[in-house]
């Protein structure tokens, strides 16, 4: 029975979520809805500590669905790379379930609840898909499948705010054209390797230096990837998607979705395409490099000129994206591994500050801006007191997870003979501090109207478990460092 | 030279699809008529994956008396099945959301659309009077 369940735990990572999915949609009741997908995420977030336990082990596990092997039939691979963004998404997508079980009735009408926690899980089981699989037109399909489910439920939001529509609308399209970009760039290298299975694609890709089809089909498979990853010039659906969608599928889609993505770029640079090493290095340098530390300041200013709080943490996510994308652009070990860490901390910090911030638009019943938020940090202490620790952590002050991803980001530039990016990063975190004291300083400083709020323990308590986790790992982040360098060593070998 | 042209021919009706397509999602301001654009862009992959799994003379993978004879790649249109069924899902998503926006906005153009949310906006938060969330239980 173990045996059997340690087997297959590669494909019931994914199947959970989405046969749960299939079922929670049948049940009227919202508690039982609820009940139900929190189960299913909790039992995924288990298969993917087993899974973690697994990798430790046996460092790589191929799994053929349905015994047809590869590279004929798909093959799911897991390796020390691709445990990060697992754990990481059913990890996040466990305590956002938690945060929604008062959230979601309050903004989304009772009858239409437990779609919306089908869709939940089927945004969950694609993300989850798409890390898992290793096979390049089987991840276009988790791409849809997970972005479909997220544009319908960003669309949900539009029982509080029309412009929700809108907003979907554009993520959708924009998702739509960036995953048929990818979809040409798999068809092109199909073209002229004739499998997709992305290991073999690696082998053969190797005896083909300079083909003009190669560089063509790289270019559309990263466009494609870097839309939905939300890079800066292709970041546009993100601050309206994740600013009007209903508050816990912000949690959501801003703890994971561009994660997932960052993940197949990196696998794509770093995995698919190593052996040609000038095309890397020069899409590397003059791409990528360019495009994060743009990235870096215009998210970060963006966000000091925003009023509207939500819309303010997902213009300083495009930020934080620019420091992964700059950590894989350096691309050394020790960078690739910083990009990894800060991904794993990014998750928990946004996810954190969006927790405290929606429960905050709960509780004042208006949508969270500037303005609104006056005095409320006395008068929601509790929800304050981990919007500050979490904010610390963003501006990378020590003690907190923020500055452990800052600080080895900092030691790989630094080794790598980039002083000048070491402290382009250094002022990008000094100015980030800008927006989040505008915030801590209107809550705590400026006398608000006088509103007694009881907080409710079943919100904050997700708050205080990913705060949790943002000092604990600030304290001892040996977990994290360890696991992304090996993934840094997986993917890029020791030669660097 | 000529020959060679027609030759590809397939791919210069995927290469015109495919702009005629981009240019329809970037450039028109109409929401239904960017999703007609995202259809015509999405298409033409579908036409390139087909071409490029075609052989001359080629007959369907179907195993006959004469083994050695040449045959298509069945591979490209399994894809493109699959690929068909996601459009599919992609255009009625974006079809039902262009319907909510007109029953919402009472428009579908995007100029229309982005005035009307620069006034909400700007009630938002410069003046601070925020509306109050309307819950429709």
């Amino acid at each position: 029975m173990i045996d059997i369940l340690t087997k297959n735990l590669p494909i019931l990572v994914v199947l959970c979520p989405l046969i749960t999915s299939l079922f929670v949609v049948l049940i009227p009741n919202i508690f039982f809805s609820w009940i139900s997908t929190t189960l299913s995420t909790f039992l995924t977030f288990l298969f993917s500590i087993l899974l973690y336990q697994e990798i430790q082990i046996h460092s790589h596990i191929s799994y053929a669905l349905g015994k047809w092997l590869p590279p004929i039939g798909i093959e799911y691979i897991i390796d020390k790379v691709a445990i990060i963004p697992i754990v990481i998404i059913s990890g996040i997508s466990f305590i956002a379930t938690i945060f929604a079980y008062k959230i979601m009735p309050e903004e989304i009408e009772k009858k239409s609840i437990s779609k919306v926690y089908s869709l939940w899980l089927l945004a969950i089981a694609g993300l989850l898909g798409l890390v898992t699989t290793g096979d390049a037109f089987n991840l276009f399909v988790f791409l849809e499948i997970s972005s479909l489910a997220s544009v319908a439920l960003v669309a949900m939001g539009a029982q509080k705010d029309k412009q929700a529509l809108v907003a979907a609308y554009n993520y959708l399209i924009i998702g739509a054209v960036g995953a048929t970009l990818y979809v040409i760039g798999v068809g092109l290298l199909y073209g002229i390797t004739g499998t997709l299975n992305m290991e073999d694609l690696t082998d053969r890709i190797s005896d083909l230096n300079n083909n003009k089809a190669l560089i063509a089909g790289f270019g559309f498979m990263i466009i494609g990837i870097m839309v939905k990853a939300a890079v800066f010039p292709l970041h546009i659906w993100l601050p309206r998607a994740y600013a009007y969608a209903p508050s816990a599928v912000s949690v959501l889609l801003a703890a994971t979705a561009t994660k997932a993505s960052l993940y197949i770029l990196a696998r794509i640079l770093f995995s698919v395409f190593e052996n040609s090493e000038n095309l890397i290095s020069n899409t590397l340098l003059y791409v990528i490099l360019p495009l994060s530390i743009i990235a870096m300041f215009a998210g970060t200013i963006m966000a000091i000129y925003e009023k509207d709080i939500k819309r303010l943490l997902a213009h300083s996510s495009v930020a934080q994206i620019g420091y992964i994308t700059l950590a894989f652009a350096i691309g050394t070990k020790a960078s690739i591994a910083a990009g990894f860490i800060h991904m794993f901390n990014h998750a928990i910090i946004k996810g954190g500050l969006f927790i405290a911030i929606t429960s905050l638009g709960f509780f004042i019943q208006k949508r969270v801006t500037i303005n609104n938020l006056s005095g409320l940090g006395r008068a929601m202490p509790i929800t304050f007191f981990c919007f500050v620790l979490c904010s610390l952590s963003l501006a990378g002050l020590p003690l907190t997870a923020g500055f452990i991803s800052k600080l080895y980001l900092i030691k790989a530039t630094i080794s790598s003979d980039a002083i000048w990016i070491a402290i382009l990063i250094l002022i990008s975190s000094a100015l980030s501090v800008v927006y989040l004291w505008k915030m801590i300083e209107v809550m705590w400083m400026r006398e608000g109207r006088k509103i007694v709020i009881k907080e409710n323990p079943t919100i904050y308590i997700s708050l205080i478990i990913i705060t949790f986790f943002n000092v604990y790992f600030g304290l001892d982040a040996s977990l994290v460092v360890n696991a992304s360098f090996e993934a840094a060593e997986k993917l890029i070998g020791d030669l660097k | 030279m000529i020959s060679s042209t027609i030759g590809i021919w397939n791919y210069w009706i995927v290469f015109c699809l495919m702009m005629i397509g981009l240019f329809l999602v970037m450039g028109r301001k109409n929401f239904l008529k960017k999703i007609v654009g995202l259809t015509i862009f999405q298409t033409s992959v579908f036409l390139l994956y087909i071409t490029f799994g075609k052989i001359k003379g080629g007959t369907p993978p179907i195993l006959n008396e004469s083994i050695d004879s040449i045959y298509s790649n069945p591979l490209p249109h399994v894809l493109i099945l699959t690929a068909i069924v996601v459009g599919v899902a992609t255009t009625a998503l974006g079809l039902s959301l262009v319907l909510r926006i007109n029953t919402e906005y009472g428009s579908i153009e995007e100029d229309d659309i982005s005035a009307q949310d620069l006034v909400d906006y700007h009630d938002d938060i410069e003046t601070g009077k925020s509306v109050d969330f309307k819950f429709k239980q």
